[in-house]
C-alpha cells in the first residue's frame, strides 16, 4: 500500500482471537505499530478496541495468535515483564492511585526501572539513594516540565480536574520511558482546549522522543490530524486499515460507522460519513 | 462512696486503658495490612501471634539464646512461615470467592493451633518478662511499667510501618498494588511479590505482638484466641484503615479498662462489643473505613 509499510514494526499483533465464553471479542486481528509513528485504532463502541489493548498489555491471554514486541513473541509474558520491556499504557477511565500525590503517582511509573528490594529504605545512603535521585531529576526534567504540570506535583490526584488527571496518567506512562505508548481514549471527555493540549503533547512525544504511539480514540478530528496509520475494528475484526485518507474512503468503514446494511455507495451515506470521519 | 467521685481512680483506669490500646492497635495493624493488601480477612492472625511467641520461647528459653538473637530468629522464622503460607495456600485461591478464602484462613488457624499443641503441648509456659516492670507514677496514679513499654513498642512499630508505606519505594508500590492491582501490574509492579510481602509484614507484626502479650501473661495455645477479640477493633476502625486501627485500638482499650474497673472483669468482655455494635449501626463501614467495602 503506502510507504509506511516498509518501516520497521515495533509491535505486531498477529491473528489474535479472544473469546469470553461464547462472546468473540477479537477475531483474527492483525495490525502493527510502526516504529516512531502514531497508529490509531478506531471503531464503534464494543468493537473490541479495549480488549485488544488488554491483550497487548497481557491482561488477557488470546486463544489464538501472537503478540510480538521488537520481534520477540511476548504472548505469554506477564504484564509486569512487558512493562519492563518498554510497553506503557493509559486507561480509558483514569487509573491513578487516588490516595497519592501527583509526584508519587508519576514516580511509580519509574518503579520498574529501579532495583527494588524491600529493605532498600534501610541503607538509604548508598546506591539506592543515588539511583532514586537520578530518577527523580530525570522525571522532573523529562516528564513534569515537559507536560507542564510542575505547579500541581504535590497535590493529591483526586482533587485535580479530569483533564489534568489524564495528563498525570500520561506523565506516569512517560516516566516508564516506554518504547511503545498505548493511549486508550486520551481525549475522551475533554473540552476543546484540553484536547488541543493533549494532541500537542502526543505529537511532541512522537516527534521529539521517537516513541511509538498506539492510540484508541473516538475523536475523529484528532485521529485524522495526528495519526499516520489507522486500523478500523468492528465486531472484533479489522475491517480496514491504511492512511487516514484511505480509511475515510473505505466503503466497509463507511458502512460500519453508519450501520447501513448493504448500501455503502449511496451518495448521502458517503457524504454523512465523510462528515463523521472528518 | 460518700466522699465524692474518685477522680484519681478514673484517671488511672483511663490511662491504663489508652496505653493497653496500643497493643490492640498493633494486632489490628496485622489484620489491616492483609485486608488492605490482599482483600482477605486473616482469621489466623492470632495463630501468627502464637507461633511467634512459641518460636521466641524455644529460642530464648529452651535454647538459651540471647534475647536479641532469639527475636531476630523468631522474626525470620515467622516471615518464612508467612511467605510459605501465602505461596501454598492463598495464591492458589486468588480469584476464588471471598468466603472460600476466609474459610481457608480459618482452616489455617486450626492447623497452626493443632501443630503448636502437638509440638509444644497444651501446657502453660512462663515467658521471661521482656519489658521493664518498674511502674510509672505520674501524679497520684500508678501505671504498671509493662503497659507503658508495650504501648511505646507498639507506637514505634506502627510509626515505622507508616513511614515505610509513605516514603519507601517498596512501600509506595505496595500501596499502589493494594489500591489497584491491575494498574500496578501495567506499571511493572510485581503484584504477587507485594502480596507475599504483605503477608510477611503482617506475620512479623503478629509475632511481635504475640511475644509481648505472652511475656505479660503466659504462653499457651489459648494465645491464638487473643486476636479474635481484636476483630471488634478492626471492624470499628474500618478494615482498611491504619489510622482507624490506631484510634479504635485506643477506644476499645479505654472501654475495656473502664468497664473492668467499674463493672468488674466479666463485663469487660461484653461492653466493648456492645458499643462497637451500636457504632456500627450508625457507621456500618467503621469509623475510618472505605464506604463501599464488602461486609461479611
Amino acid at each position: 500500500m503506502n510507504q509506511a509499510h516498509e518501516q520497521a514494526t515495533l509491535l505486531q499483533v498477529e491473528g489474535v482471537s479472544l473469546a469470553f465464553g461464547g462472546i468473540k471479542a477479537l477475531r483474527g486481528v492483525s495490525l502493527s505499530a510502526r516504529e516512531g509513528g502514531i497508529t490509531a485504532v478506531i471503531g464503534p463502541n464494543g468493537a473490541g478496541k479495549t480488549s485488544l489493548f488488554n491483550t497487548i498489555s497481557g491482561f488477557y491471554k488470546p486463544q489464538e495468535g501472537r503478540i510480538r514486541f521488537e520481534g520477540r513473541d511476548i504472548t505469554r509474558e506477564p504484564p509486569a515483564r512487558r512493562a519492563a520491556m518498554g510497553l506503557a499504557r493509559t486507561f480509558q477511565n483514569v487509573a491513578l492511585f487516588r490516595g497519592m500525590t501527583v509526584l508519587d503517582n508519576i514516580k511509580l511509573g519509574g518503579h520498574s526501572r529501579l532495583a527494588t528490594n524491600p529493605l532498600s529504605a534501610l541503607w538509604y545512603l548508598g546506591a539506592p539513594r543515588r539511583e532514586e535521585e537520578a530518577l527523580r531529576s530525570e522525571i522532573e526534567r523529562e516528564v513534569i516540565d515537559f507536560l507542564e504540570i510542575d505547579h500541581i506535583r504535590h497535590q493529591g490526584v483526586a482533587s485535580l480536574p479530569y483533564g489534568m488527571q489524564k495528563r498525570v496518567e500520561l506523565a506516569r506512562a512517560l516516566a516508564m520511558r516506554p518504547k511503545v505508548l498505548m493511549l486508550d481514549e486520551p481525549v475522551a471527555g475533554m473540552n476543546r482546549e484540553e484536547t488541543e493540549d493533549m494532541a500537542r503533547f502526543i505529537l511532541d512525544i512522537q516527534e521529539e522522543r521517537g516513541i511509538t504511539v498506539l492510540l484508541i480514540e473516538h475523536d475523529m478530528g484528532l485521529v485524522m490530524d495526528i495519526a499516520n496509520h489507522v486500523a478500523v475494528l468492528n465486531f472484533g475484526e479489522v475491517i480496514g486499515q491504511g492512511t487516514p485518507a484511505e480509511v475515510r474512503a473505505n466503503p466497509e468503514v463507511v458502512r460500519a460507522y453508519l450501520g447501513v446494511a448493504g448500501a455503502p455507495s449511496s451518495g448521502a451515506a458517503a457524504g454523512a460519513t465523510a462528515e463523521v470521519l472528518s | 462512696m460518700s466522699a465524692g467521685f474518685d477522680w484519681i481512680a478514673l484517671t488511672e483506669f483511663a490511662a491504663i486503658g489508652l496505653l493497653s490500646g496500643g497493643l490492640l492497635a498493633l494486632i489490628a495493624l496485622g489484620f489491616v495490612l492483609i485486608y488492605k493488601g490482599t482483600g482477605v480477612i486473616n482469621f489466623a492472625m492470632g495463630e501468627f501471634m502464637m507461633l511467634g511467641a512459641y518460636f521466641f520461647y524455644t529460642a530464648n528459653v529452651l535454647w538459651g539464646l540471647p534475647t536479641w538473637l532469639a527475636l531476630a530468629l523468631t522474626l525470620a522464622a515467622v516471615a518464612l512461615a508467612a511467605a510459605l503460607i501465602e505461596r501454598a495456600l492463598l495464591r492458589p485461591l486468588s480469584g476464588q470467592p471471598v468466603i472460600s478464602v476466609l474459610m481457608a484462613t480459618i482452616g489455617l488457624a486450626s492447623a497452626l493451633h493443632g501443630g503448636v499443641d502437638a509440638i509444644w503441648g497444651g501446657n502453660n509456659y512462663e515467658m521471661p518478662a521482656l519489658l521493664p516492670r518498674k511502674p510509672f507514677t505520674p501524679g497520684d496514679i500508678l501505671i504498671p511499667g509493662q503497659i507503658v513499654w508495650s504501648f511505646a513498642l507498639a507506637a514505634v512499630v506502627i510509626a515505622a510501618f507508616t513511614l515505610y508505606f509513605r516514603f519507601s519505594k517498596t512501600g509506595i508500590a505496595m500501596r499502589a498494588a493494594a489500591s489497584d492491582p491491575l494498574t500496578a501490574y501495567v506499571l511493572g509492579i510485581d503484584v504477587r511479590r507485594t502480596q507475599a510481602l504483605t503477608w510477611i509484614f503482617a506475620g512479623m507484626v503478629g509475632a511481635v505482638a504475640g511475644i509481648v502479650v505472652a511475656s505479660m501473661t503466659s504462653l499457651s495455645p489459648a494465645l491464638g484466641g487473643a486476636a479474635l477479640g481484636v476483630l471488634a477493633v478492626i471492624i470499628l476502625g474500618g478494615l482498611d484503615s491504619i489510622a482507624g486501627a490506631i484510634v479504635a485500638g485506643l477506644i476499645v482499650g479505654l472501654i475495656e479498662s473502664l468497664t473492668a474497673g467499674y463493672l468488674g472483669g466479666k463485663v469487660r468482655d461484653i461492653v466493648p462489643y456492645a458499643i462497637v455494635l451500636v457504632i456500627l449501626l450508625i457507621r456500618p463501614y467503621g469509623l475510618f473505613g472505605t464506604r463501599q467495602i464488602e461486609r461479611l
